[in-house]
């Protein structure tokens, strides 16, 4: 199968939806510019007309309500939120109107949406554009909410984002853009909710999404140099996420360290940590750990964003740090 | 240019199924059959009336809590309206929201909702929609003059005139924002000219003369279908009832009190009522009676579940 980067999969996704439908249109700040979406939209300005490709002002609250009320008229928009920090401008239209609108008129029809944000941060950008919130928007009744982590996923989950009769939030990470991955050429759809395990292990399971997903496969290669044998889930879908296919893991490791790239308190990690408890109880050996960012705003210089986001190492850490604790236990 | 006198008879009975509809409402929100916030219209029928005749019937509105006018002048179901109300399944949207929360898409009432000004940038949306489609349908925003002071409004105004989209902003002028007096609010008496910054013409009519609003409507419809962009109407008009709920809201303060004595001889559909008479037109009265039996029969459907 044919190569390509996470990038060049988006901007695949938007070329063939924007062919395939006349009611995709994608509106939003720097769809003009490489400044704003790297590569992930790079001509398509130029291939279906600024008309298609509406690069607005930075209005993110009327532009996402736009969005909000073309969909209810009948397009299929695709708002582009180049930062998510800049996206909670726009909390009005995607939480009181897109996300209750799906619930309180759904008599009448759905909420065609797709919201796309991505996470842009380090290289000393400083607290206000590095955050990742995810975790705020999960905790909304009436959204979806995709994380990509691999290009083919990054493409299919945007077809199937696209297909969804409601609002669907589509958050990709700057970081990810130059991972390379198999990705048909035809159009396609992953399902929306449904995790996938990225590696099979028996000792432990990580569990990830987006770039922590990533840096689980990384963690479990480490891991495995010692011997320790790691199921590695990438969730791919944050809201609603796959339950089963984490608690059928867990039931089976025992052990779960749960890596999230946003911070401690009421983050995604919490979630799915507490519902991991609730459901496997009675088969874990050691309680869920959690490799989260400190509760704490992104700092700018570099040598504390080293410090700042954990990665493969502290999740590799934190697992052997289960199967230690297990083993002094079963010692004393 | 003089409106016929059938074309009158019709505002007149718009605005009286919207005054009768709303007066049940008030007794049911009185008695404690209706528990959700009512924010009552009566008084700016009018606007509602005189808006809506302007338009096709696949041009969509879009308004906030105080939305019941704009649902029944579109054409949005009176049971539907009482069923929303009463939170039953019967309800135009199935009992989920209440009163504040109406829509009726098949006669283009897209929505409305209570966060202020929330569906502005909506109807800006929809109207992109339109063009985009090229088709020449035009999407109308109500909203009361406490929207102005929302920034997303400014935003929709700016994205609308330079993208020359069909849209009409009416706003409804009646000078209060909940309880607060517009003077409280602003230093100005100028909400007209909120949009000259982003390229909308504005204009200011008596919100309690029919025809006045409806004559700027016009205008501003076939402006926004020529393809011309965005009007806004400040349409000055006064709230008889509270902010929400029932009664004649004479808590504010004495200043109210005396505002409502000034503002009751203005009742725009009794002023109709006069013209009609003039006319003479002598059936009004079984127009009436015609209107609340249309009122008795859809509450009855209403509540059949």
């Amino acid at each position: 199968m044919r190569t390509l980067t996470y990038a060049q999969a988006i901007r695949e996704a938007h070329a063939q939806l924007l062919a395939l439908d006349p009611r995709v249109f994608v509106i939003g700040q720097g769809l003009w510019s490489p400044w704003y979406a790297g590569s992930s939209l790079e001509g398509l300005d130029s291939e279906f007309g600024c008309a298609r490709m509406v690069d607005s002002p930075v209005s993110e609250n009327a532009v996402t309500g736009m969005a909000v009320g073309a969909a209810l008229a009948g397009l299929r928009p695709i708002v582009f939120h180049p930062r998510m920090d800049f996206m909670l401008l726009a909390m009005d239209p995607i939480v009181n109107q897109a996300a209750n609108w799906s619930y309180l008129f759904s008599s009448k029809g759905g909420v065609p949406l797709v919201i796309r944000a991505v996470i842009n941060r380090g290289g000393e950008q400083g607290a206000q554009h590095s955050q990742a919130l995810h975790a705020m928007f999960m905790h909304v009744p009436g959204l979806k909410v995709v994380m990509p982590a691999t290009p083919y996923d990054a493409k299919g989950l945007l077809m199937a984002a696209i297909k969804d009769s409601g609002p669907v939030l589509y958050i990709d990470d700057r970081w990810l853009y130059g991972e390379s991955g198999e990705v048909p050429e035809e159009p396609f759809t992953v399902v929306i909710g449904e995790a996938i395990v990225r590696r099979r292990g028996s000792d432990v399971t990580l569990i990830g999404v987006s770039w922590m997903a990533a840096e689980c496969v990384r963690a479990a290669a480490l891991l495995e140099h010692e011997g320790i044998d790691a199921e590695v889930i990438d969730l791919r879908t944050l809201k609603p996420w796959d339950k089963e296919l984490v608690a059928a893991s867990v039931s089976r490791t025992g052990r779960a360290v749960v890596a999230d790239g946003g911070w401690r308190t009421a983050g995604a990690s919490a979630d799915i940590a507490v519902e991991v408890t609730e459901r496997c109880f009675h088969d874990l050996k050691a309680p869920v750990v959690r490799v989260t960012l400190p509760d704490a705003p992104a700092p700018a210089n570099r040598s504390e964003e080293l410090v700042y986001y954990p990665g493969a190492e502290q999740i590799s850490s934190a697992a052997r740090a289960l199967l230690e604790r297990i083993a002094k236990r079963a010692a004393a | 240019m003089k409106n016929s006198t059938g074309w009158l008879i019709n505002r007149w009975e718009t605005m009286t199924l919207i005054r009768h509809a709303e007066e049940r409402i008030a007794g049911m929100v009185e008695s404690g059959e209706v528990g959700c916030p009512c924010h009552l219209y009566i008084g700016q029928e009018a606007i509602a009336a005189g808006v809506c005749a302007a338009l096709r019937s696949e041009d969509t509105v879009w308004g906030g809590h105080r939305s019941h006018g704009h649902y029944l002048a579109k054409g949005g179901s009176l049971a539907g309206l009482f069923g929303e109300v009463l939170l039953k399944a019967t309800g135009c949207a199935a009992g989920r929201g209440g009163s504040m929360h109406l829509a009726a898409p098949e006669v283009g009432v897209l929505g409305t909702v209570p966060i202020v000004a929330g569906t502005v940038p909506l109807a800006a949306g929809a109207a992109f929609a339109y063009k985009m489609r090229g088709e020449d349908t035009v999407a109308v925003a109500f909203f009361g003059d406490g929207a102005l002071e929302e920034g997303h409004v400014h935003e929709s105004m700016n994205l609308a005139a330079l993208y020359r989209l069909p849209l009409v902003l009416i706003c409804e002028n009646n000078l209060y924002a909940s309880h607060l007096h517009w003077s409280e609010r602003r230093a100005a008496d100028n909400l007209y000219r909120a949009g000259e910054f982003h390229s909308v013409p504005g204009e200011r009519v008596d919100g309690n003369d029919v025809e006045a609003v409806y004559q700027a409507a016009r205008s501003a419809v076939e402006r926004a279908r020529g393809g011309e962009g965005p009007t806004l109407i400040e349409c000055r008009t006064f709230r008889w009832r509270g902010h929400v709920g029932a009664s004649f809201d004479l808590d504010v303060g004495v200043a109210r009190r005396g505002e409502l004595a000034e503002w009751l001889p203005l009742d725009p559909l009794q002023r109709l009522t006069d013209q009609l008479t003039e006319r003479g037109v002598a059936d009004l009265t079984l127009r009436e009676q015609a209107i609340d039996a249309r009122i008795g029969g859809a509450m009855e459907a209403a509540c059949a579940h």
